[in-house]
């Protein structure tokens, strides 16, 4: 069921993870319910970007330290970064229209 | 997930809470082959709670998430299809309907609409920006980032007590901010509720503002009292927004005859004010509001869809008939 093109990123790696184009991080635990809906949303545009998009999911549970850092107190939250920067947060469901709209804005 | 999905069918069904899967369910075994689509909030609000007490058959109670399965699976038993996706616009001004799925477009002999209705945000402009940051209105989501923090809820109602017990474990304190002087909940809520010791009330007072924007999180609440006006705030990590729900009718304006609060009106069971389109669930009820009154109406939406077809066919082979 789950893609192979959504990478799983770490308290550990998660720095070096983001730092080189455009990385949408998907923000999740296994008890939360809209994160269900959200995930395969997240894996169809994992498929659709190939190329062009990383696209990788962090479990909040078992890395307590990113989700603090970037201040993620709602899932799921999707980042979306830019060579290491921060440019969008989406909180909350979203289409997967709204989302590609929000990914091609920095592509 | 590689089930070709015939663009024309003579059953819809949008939304997939207890009213459209109950009604998924009645249309398949009616041999209608329903197709629905399950909307951005899949399964509906049971999806957000815990432990479902009240519904009928399962004496120990049974996890929202879990029952919503358990409604899907029986549903796709019988044959009835359900797709992700999210109606972007209906046309019902002939038949057969259209209705457009991001940009595929299905037609429908018959539409049940059951798209429920979502949590209320209070309308103060921050909240919206401090979602994900502190303001929330799943506490089954979020609650896990106030471990130890303090916390409030607002609102005096059923989702606003269930919201409250269910923080009341997490948090070192939960305060219950609530316009009126009594609670709205029912009897049992109440009860649990007022005797955990780590929840406190402070009533007859509103929310008019949320800190902290600028430090993008919240940090403290800005009260005012509504009997004196005196002004406070509350400092707090999280607050939870349990004031109610609105109708999910925005695609049916100008289509759908509406009460001022935007529910869908329906007659004579579940039909709308266009012949061939039904209501079931939230998005008709502004009463009960109940997973149990949804599934019943879904229900009823099915069998009058199915009854509505089996006429338009008796009607169109009379012509036939007349014709020759």
């Amino acid at each position: 069921m789950a893609s192979e093109k959504v990478k799983t990123f770490t308290d550990a790696n998660f720095g070096e993870e983001v730092k080189n184009g455009v990385v949408l991080v998907d923000f999740w635990a296994t008890w939360c319910a809209p994160c269900r809906r959200i995930a395969p949303i997240v894996e169809q545009l994992a498929e659709e970007y190939t190329g062009k998009l990383t696209v990788a999911k962090v479990d909040i549970d078992e890395n307590p330290m990113t989700p603090s850092k970037f201040m993620v107190r709602g899932i799921p939250t999707l980042l979306l970064f830019k060579n290491g920067d921060l440019k969008e947060t989406v909180v909350g469901l979203e289409t997967k229209d709204r989302l590609a709209q929000i990914i091609d804005k920095h592509l | 997930m590689s089930t070709v999905s015939p663009a024309e069918r003579q059953v819809i069904i949008i939304g997939s809470g207890p009213a459209g899967l109950t009604a998924a369910l009645y249309a398949a075994r009616a041999n209608l082959k329903p197709l629905v689509i399950e909307g951005i909030e899949a399964g509906g609000q049971l999806m957000l709670t815990t432990m479902v007490e009240n519904w009928p058959g399962y004496r120990d109670g049974i996890m929202g998430p879990d029952l919503m399965q358990e409604l899907r699976v029986q549903a796709e038993r019988f044959g009835a299809e359900i797709i992700q996706g999210d109606v972007s616009s209906v046309e019902l001004s002939q038949r057969p309907f259209t209705i457009t799925v991001d940009k595929t477009r299905y037609t429908a002999d018959a539409l049940i609409v059951a798209t429920g209705a979502s949590a209320k945000w209070l309308d103060l402009g921050v909240d919206k920006k401090l979602s994900g940051r502190g303001v929330s209105t799943c506490a089954t989501c979020d609650g896990f980032f106030f471990k130890g923090l303090p916390v409030a809820v607002v609102g005096g109602g059923d989702t606003a007590m269930e919201e409250a017990i269910y923080l009341s474990k997490l948090a070192t304190t939960v305060t219950v901010i609530h316009r009126r002087d009594a609670l709205r909940a029912s009897k049992v809520m109440q009860d649990k509720a007022l005797s955990t010791p780590n929840i406190s009330f402070i009533w007859n007072t509103e929310v008019i503002d949320i800190k902290d924007l600028d430090q993008g999180k919240v940090t403290s609440l800005v009260l005012r009292d509504t009997l004196t006006g005196a002004k406070s705030e509350l400092a707090v990590d999280g607050v939870f927004i349990g004031i109610g729900h609105t109708p999910n009718t925005a695609l049916f304006k100008g289509q759908l005859a509406m009460h001022d609060n935007g529910y869908l009106k329906t007659h004579d069971g579940s039909r709308t004010s266009v012949i061939g389109v039904f209501a079931a669930g939230d998005v008709q009820d502004h009463v009960y509001r109940q997973a149990v009154t949804a599934a019943g109406s879904g229900c009823m939406a099915a069998i009058d869809a199915e009854r509505f077809l089996s006429g338009t066919l008796h009607e169109s082979l009379e012509a036939v008939e007349a014709g020759l």
